[in-house]
């Protein structure tokens, strides 16, 4: 097994620390019980002891890294019998690469710069840390009981939400589920023999529950406030042109999720969640993608989308679109998100606010791509123009940098070319 | 305009100070100092409510003074005793007689009361909830609550709160028409404090607390007689457990009469003569006292219940999940609430409310189905969940495992072999729906099953559970392991 070094929690109260000491050089031999590696906080200075036998295998943290949070990954110890194969795999599993020392410079630079940035406005470090992928929990939590229930009633749960201690599913929410998906069917063939009731009553399901709780938290709590601009997109219907050939079919959308990714990183500070004692920035650019689903909506998530080519988007959308609307998505796929782009062009929308989708601060809305009238140079010219509407959070970001990162927005649609820099 | 203000600047801040010194505005008042109130206290506190805890009596209520405590000492007498007569059997050779003195059991009992209530007290200044030693009872009901609270030396104080908690507890129930100051007819809380140990003693009720004091004065040598009215003793336990608690308590001594209607009891010089009714045909019992063990009714004379509309139903006051009356901001928790009247069940919705005044959003409720019972008899009986027959009426199909003592290694190498372990699940879903035990130390057995209960494990879990060996609780894992057919060891 392979097995992650940690930033381990000297204390309950303990969110980072520095990494002083690698005792151990990248490549040496580890056993259980060996010090490897000196971690210092405010406080106190403590030693790493390794808990498997194996091989330093990598380091992710150089020594000398101020501000690893907690629980970020420290190093890779292979054991004897694990293959390089082994190893790729659940580096990609765990979304930890393989950086080359170059790009580990430019991670650690980019992080130095935006801790600097931010490090004033006293804001909870915890992710800013030097490596930004911290593998994430994909166990979904439920009772065996309500598993075993919702099995036998061919109920996915995957996506529900439960009310137990920490969001455990236990067997009155999947008893619940059964009952109003009986009572809409009760109903529908109770509707079908008397047609006397003007109106009907169907339980909430509990993706309606979410939704509910979610906006109207976000409606409530968030101050919203709104900003829109009209983009040309001349020059992605002509990349477009060139490229939707044969089996691939790339969309407007498609560029708004790598331009909405890119202009996050060009405005750091708009990448972020408001929490009652702080603000969380965040490093990672993982953008929300709303999708309509059956008597609801879901977001999934484009991860990583800033490295990501255009293409490789659009096939992953897609895919997450269609696991979407077959209820298949596995939470990981549609928690979290910095970021989240709501799209009603398709149903002719020209323009519209939409509500922040919590904890996040921005969601952009967009509406329809078509021709207008455009006055320029005292004519009357016509140009491709899709109207967005961007939301803000104005608790965590102002109109100045909504602003700010809504033209940057603009420049990337209007000027694809920028997107490949 | 300018020179008013500045003026009168001042004067506005010293009435907002003077205001609070006389209204003494409390976040939280409970009545009530009991396994219910005080756990209140103390979990209100460490929210940061500000808590005032007003006991007419003791710390720590009837369980730690009057229950649950004093008669775990008595019991551990009566179970050294009993292990008296086994010390053959373990090669002794025990010569000469062996004698006990009941006021040194008594004071014994008394003791670790005492000890436990003081550290009751403790906990509740460690944790700054304000204590008062008075009657309450509910004086207005405005913007704020106000209570009343008249002290040992006659004199008022009147508070006034935002929330108030009634944690008052519950009385034992008393028979109508019959002399309840004479010395001869006891309540629990006489039975806890015997002068000296009766002859013999007839016991109306067979309820863990009739079932309890039983067991101990068979076992210190008295003669017991017990009375119940329904089919079964101790009739809240499954029925099997019921007539097999019988059984062993029947051989160890103890009389019973089912299906009895107690008439009348009458007091002579010497003797209590009780006398009931089964089929028509009188009997009569004659005992040198009378224990009325019929059950509780709510503590909740005088408190103002009445005058301001709290809803009770049967004694007890009416609550909602979140132990609300239909009195705002006014809650109530343990044995004055519905049942069942267990100081774990108190204690939980001390936390539960406490978390509610606090503001906290999520709240787990209390589920009744999760509350394990126990009676601490000799031997003990301890249950979880529905009974089979309970189970049956709610057409669940069953699965339904039993496993004895008697082939339990454990059980055989201390000598304890009495007894078994029943346990139920539902045929379709796994759930563990009930646990029925009797058998030694079933009351510490009963928890990992509880446990199980409440994490909603299967029989599948249970089976892969690895129970240490040799352990009682091994009993437990044979016993699921025997609803589905696979047990190993019998």
């Amino acid at each position: 097994m392979v097995a992650q070094i940690k930033m381990p929690a000297l204390s309950p109260t303990m969110t980072e620390g520095k990494l002083s000491k690698w005792l151990i050089k990248k490549s040496s031999k580890v056993v259980s019980g060996d010090i490897i590696a000196e971690i210092e906080t405010d406080k106190a200075t403590m030693e790493i002891e390794a808990v498997d036998d194996g091989l330093l295998y990598e380091i992710f943290v150089e020594e000398g890294t101020d501000n690893v949070a907690v629980g970020s990954t420290l190093a890779l110890i292979k054991e004897d019998n694990d293959t390089e194969d082994q190893l790729n795999s659940f580096l990609e599993k765990n979304n930890i690469k393989n950086l080359s020392e170059k790009d580990k410079k430019i991670v650690q630079e980019i992080n130095s710069k935006t801790n600097k940035e931010i490090h004033d406005t006293n804001v909870d470090k915890k992710f800013m840390n030097v490596k930004e992928n911290i593998p994430k929990d994909e166990r979904i939590k439920i009772s065996p009981l309500a598993k075993r229930i919702a099995l036998k009633n061919n109920i996915n749960f995957s996506s529900l939400l439960g009310t137990g201690p920490h969001g455990r599913i236990v067997k009155k929410d999947i008893e619940d589920l059964i009952k109003s998906n009986k009572n809409i069917t009760s109903f529908d063939s109770h509707h079908k023999s008397s047609s006397d009731k003007s109106y009907r009553d169907i339980t909430h399901s509990s993706m309606r529950k979410t939704i509910a709780d979610r906006l109207v938290k976000s409606a409530t709590e968030a101050p919203h406030f709104f900003l829109s601009v009209d983009c040309d997109i001349s020059e992605i219907n002509k990349i477009r042109e060139n490229v939707n050939k044969g089996d691939t079919n790339i969309s407007i959308n498609d560029f708004i999720i790598k331009a909405s990714a890119l202009a996050l990183k060009k405005f750091p500070k708009a990448n972020c969640s408001w929490n009652n004692d702080f603000i969380r920035y965040y490093n990672s650019y993982d953008i929300s993608v709303a999708v309509a689903v059956e008597d609801g909506l879901i977001t999934p998530i484009v991860k990583n989308a800033i490295s990501k080519g255009i293409e490789e988007i659009s096939i992953e959308v897609k895919l997450l679109a269609s696991k979407a609307k077959k209820g298949e998505l596995s939470p990981e796929e549609y928690s979290g998100g910095n970021f989240t782009v709501s799209n009603l062009g398709m149903f002719g929308i020209k323009n519209f606010n939409a509500i922040i989708n919590p904890p996040q601060s921005m969601i952009l809305a967009v509406g329809k791509a078509e021709p207008r009238a455009v006055v320029s140079n005292n004519e009357i010219t016509i140009s491709n123009l899709m109207t967005v509407t961007l939301s803000c959070d104005h608790r965590a970001v102002d109109g100045a940098l909504g602003a700010q990162w809504l033209n940057k927005f603009k420049d990337f649609i209007e000027n694809p070319s920028l997107m490949l820099l | 305009m300018v020179k008013q203000i500045q003026r009168f600047h001042r004067e506005p801040i010293i009435n907002v100070i003077i205001g609070l010194k006389m209204t003494n505005l409390k976040d939280v008042i409970i009545i009530g100092g009991g396994p219910g109130g005080y756990v209140s206290a103390i979990r209100a506190s460490q929210l940061g409510l500000n808590v005032t805890l007003i006991e007419n009596k003791e710390l720590g209520g009837i369980c730690l003074n009057w229950g649950c405590i004093p008669t775990k000492s008595l019991l551990k007498v009566s179970e050294f005793k009993k292990n008296l007569d086994k010390f053959k059997d373990f090669g002794f050779n025990i010569s000469g007689e062996i004698t006990f003195d009941i006021e040194k059991i008594v004071k014994r009992s008394r003791d670790a009361s005492k000890q436990l209530s003081s550290g009751v007290k403790f906990l509740l200044k460690k944790n700054k909830v304000e204590v008062i030693k008075g009657f309450a009872s509910i004086s207005s009901i405005a913007e704020f609550i106000e209570i009343n609270i008249t002290k040992d030396n006659g004199n008022n104080e009147k508070l006034e709160t935002k929330n108030l908690v009634i944690a008052t507890g519950a009385i034992p129930k008393s028979l109508p028409g019959i002399d309840n100051e004479s010395d001869r007819i006891w309540t629990a809380k006489e039975a806890m404090i015997p002068k000296k140990l009766p002859k013999s003693l007839t016991i109306i009720g067979s309820g863990a607390i009739g079932i309890e004091f039983a067991s101990f004065y068979n076992d210190m040598g008295s003669k017991v007689t017990v009375i119940e009215a329904e089919k079964n003793i101790m009739p809240n336990e499954d029925e099997e457990i019921s007539e097999l608690a019988k059984s062993i308590f029947t051989k160890k001594g103890i009389k019973f009469f089912n299906n009895a209607q107690l008439q009348t009891i009458d007091l002579t010089k010497n003797n209590a003569i009780s006398k009931f009714k089964i089929d028509n045909k009188i009997h009569e019992i004659v005992s040198e006292n009378v224990l009325v063990a019929i059950g509780v009714k709510g503590n909740i004379s005088n408190l103002g219940i009445e005058k301001f509309s709290i809803k009770t139903e049967n004694g007890h006051i009416v609550t909602n999940k979140k132990m609300e009356t239909n009195v705002k901001n006014i809650y109530a928790i343990g044995d004055v609430t519905s049942p069942p009247w267990l100081a774990h069940k108190a204690s939980h919705e001390g936390v539960i409310v406490a978390e509610i005044m606090a503001g906290h959003q999520k709240n787990h409720e209390l589920k009744k189905e999760v509350i394990p019972g126990c009676t601490y008899s000799n031997p003990q009986i301890a249950s979880i969940g529905l009974t089979e027959k309970q189970a049956k009426q709610k057409d669940i199909k069953l699965k339904i495992g039993k496993f004895p003592f008697l082939a339990n290694g454990k059980s055989i190498t201390i000598g304890d072999t009495e007894g078994i372990v029943k346990t139920i699940f539902n045929k379709e879903t796994g759930e563990l729906i009930g646990a029925h035990l009797i058998g030694s130390d079933v009351t510490e057995l009963i928890n990992s099953l509880s446990v199980a209960k409440t994490l909603e494990t299967t029989e599948i879990e249970l089976m892969k559970t690895v129970f240490a060996h040799p352990t009682l609780s091994e009993t437990l894992h044979e016993s699921v392991l025997s609803a589905y057919d696979k047990a190993i060891h019998i």
